[in-house]
């Protein structure tokens, strides 16, 4: 059970000019400017969930990843996972959960791969016989047969990306926090990631909280969505919520030859480049038959799609409507 | 215990990898010893009942401090600790149930040791051939021999404890080049690295002796040959310990105050 009442944190930045001359002033004079990272965010979540927590860069998903993980103390504001508050019981606190940040690693970088495995037993006091298990179970769900034995700068991302999830499962943590887990990875390693994502989720029962830009992810895994921007909770929903919300929308893609196209009552044009054109379509006002006669008749198309908003779409529109 | 056991294990094996660095390190300490022997006897040959040292003594103190040169020297900081403070993967660290400066101290100490555990054999057999005066000789007795051994220890930690606090004051600074400047110079001064203590004048001496950096290097190696005994000795002894007491605890007390306003740099 993790619950966050009205955190807040500021963080302090240095700023100046560009050029040498402003350079030397921050020398004597420094100017900071305050960001305030996250006002008054909220939010419970229960055991066993799957939640994608998504925003822009700079919305605070990070921040407050690392809030409730322990590592970063707000400025005000309550949070209590599992009855301990992380900043104030950091140790005890983060012997129940794992971290994986997508953009660092915890495997020592000169060494084989299952010496950082041993380290992180000896570390979270997993017994032998449990670590054995997990790390069988682990290595055959992430098909780590082959690598474990490699020093990790030998590793394409791919493949650490892998050993750095495995690596935060040895000790059974009740929840997993994962912070862009997926970054950088090809479509192979990612539908790998999420399958074993899944897995988890449902096997050991494990609250898994994800950030993510990739709205696949999303889409293929979570069943809730927080949505963060400048701050501050935006929406708090499920995905089929959401589209709900917005799948009155439809979008049109199509190729042209020649033509010109007018926009009428219920269609919208989005873009439109050298014979590739995009429009949004308000199924409310016209019916995407009609919309597609309406759009063959101005032009001679050569090509054409219809889809409902997908979730990067529902992001996007959610950002305007938000206007962040 | 078990798990700094492992840190302190995974630390040495991976630091054991870098053999090339181990062999470029035995020929400059090699290079070094000579050079410096080679200057004192220039100094001694004019008149040697003037120096604080007698010349084999300074020799054992010379060769000591190039075997073990990794185990003392300030400077030698852990550039991987301060990287993590500055691109922000002290994240990973934070998030283990261990104490931050436990992990940090016990990681600094294995560095340490697998490296002079590559270096110190070749130097050390080299300097025990060496014809007299200029060779590595056998300790003064043998409770000179087991105080060397604990000193060492305690010197070991000293020297740790101090650099401790500059990796704290990164988190402050964001750039341990200025204090390692500092250290590298004036600290290594301060130490006996470039010049062994009782050679300093004596009223700069009496104040250096008091300083911590007179209980890193200068204490162990001194005993050894014979140099400082009976009550002085105590006392070196007895400032040693209240030396490593009071950083260990400055250390911990500063480290606890740092990590409750860090700031995990970068994303």
């Amino acid at each position: 059970m993790i619950e966050l009442r009205n955190i807040c944190k500021t963080f302090r930045v240095a700023k100046r000019n560009a050029g040498f001359g402003e350079a030397l002033k921050a020398l004597f004079r420094k100017e900071y400017t305050y960001v305030q990272a996250l006002k008054n965010v909220s939010f419970s979540i229960g055991d066993g969930e799957m939640i994608g927590y998504i925003g822009p860069n700079g919305a605070g998903k990070s921040s407050t990843i690392k809030i409730m993980s322990g590592i970063l103390t707000p400025d005000s504001g309550e949070c209590v996972i599992n009855g301990l508050t992380p900043w104030k019981n950091r140790k005890e606190h983060v012997r129940h959960i794992g971290v994986v940040f997508g953009q660092r690693s915890q495997l020592w970088w000169d060494v084989p791969v299952i010496d950082s495995f041993e380290l992180i037993r000896d570390i979270y006091k997993v017994d032998g016989a449990r670590y054995k298990r997990n790390l069988d179970e682990l290595v055959a769900m992430l098909d780590l047969a082959e690598i474990v034995r490699t020093p990790a700068r030998q590793l394409s991302l791919g493949q650490r990306m892998r050993c750095e999830i495995a690596a935060s499962l040895l000790h059974d943590p009740a929840i997993l926090f994962l912070d862009e887990p997926t970054i950088g990875l090809d479509a192979v390693s990612k539908i790998a990631v999420r399958t074993f994502i899944k897995r988890i989720n449902k096997e050991r029962k494990t609250t898994v909280i994800l950030t993510t830009h990739d709205m696949q992810d999303i889409e293929a895994l979570t069943e809730r969505i927080l949505l963060l921007g400048r701050g501050q909770i935006l929406l708090d929903g499920s995905l089929s919520d959401l589209k709900k919300r917005i799948s009155e929308y439809k979008t049109i893609t199509l190729d042209y030859i020649s033509g010109y196209f007018q926009e009428t009552e219920g269609i919208s044009l989005q873009s439109k480049i050298d014979g590739h054109a995009v429009f949004r379509i308000d199924t409310k006002m016209i019916s995407v038959s009609d919309a597609i006669s309406h759009l063959s008749r101005s032009a001679d198309i050569s090509d054409i799609s219809v889809v409902g908003a997908s979730a990067e779409e529902m992001v996007v529109s959610l950002y305007e409507e938000f206007k962040i | 215990m078990k798990q700094y056991l492992s840190l302190f294990r995974i630390r040495f094996t991976n630091n054991l990898q870098y053999r090339a660095a181990a062999y470029a390190g035995v020929a400059t300490q090699f290079f070094w010893g000579f050079m410096e022997l080679l200057l004192y006897r220039a100094f001694y040959r004019s008149d040697s009942a003037n120096f604080p040292m007698d010349f084999a003594q300074l020799s054992s103190y010379i060769w000591l401090q190039q075997a073990f040169l990794t185990l003392f020297m300030v400077w030698y900081l852990d550039s991987e600790i301060m990287q993590t403070i500055t691109n922000g993967n002290i994240a990973y660290e934070l998030s283990r149930p261990m104490d931050l400066y436990s992990m940090w101290f016990i990681k600094n100490i294995s560095a340490r040791l697998s490296r002079a555990f590559l270096r110190c054999v070749p130097v050390l057999l080299f300097a025990a051939f060496l014809p007299k005066p200029y060779s590595l000789s056998l300790p003064h007795d043998f409770p000179a021999f087991a105080l060397f051994l604990i000193t060492s220890v305690l010197a070991l930690f000293t020297v740790v404890s101090f650099c401790m606090l500059v990796y704290i004051s990164t988190f402050y600074t964001m750039s341990p080049i200025g204090i390692r400047v500092v250290a590298s110079s004036l600290m290594e001064f301060l130490s006996g690295a470039i010049i062994p203590l009782p050679f300093l004048p004596d009223g700069i001496r009496r104040i250096v002796d008091l300083t911590p950096f007179a209980s890193m290097q200068n204490l162990p190696l001194r005993i050894y040959s014979g140099n400082i005994a009976g009550a002085e000795m105590v006392r070196g002894i007895l400032l040693q310990i209240f030396w490593l007491l009071t950083m260990l605890l400055i250390g911990r007390l500063w480290m606890k105050k740092t990590l409750k306003k860090v700031v995990i740099q970068g994303g």
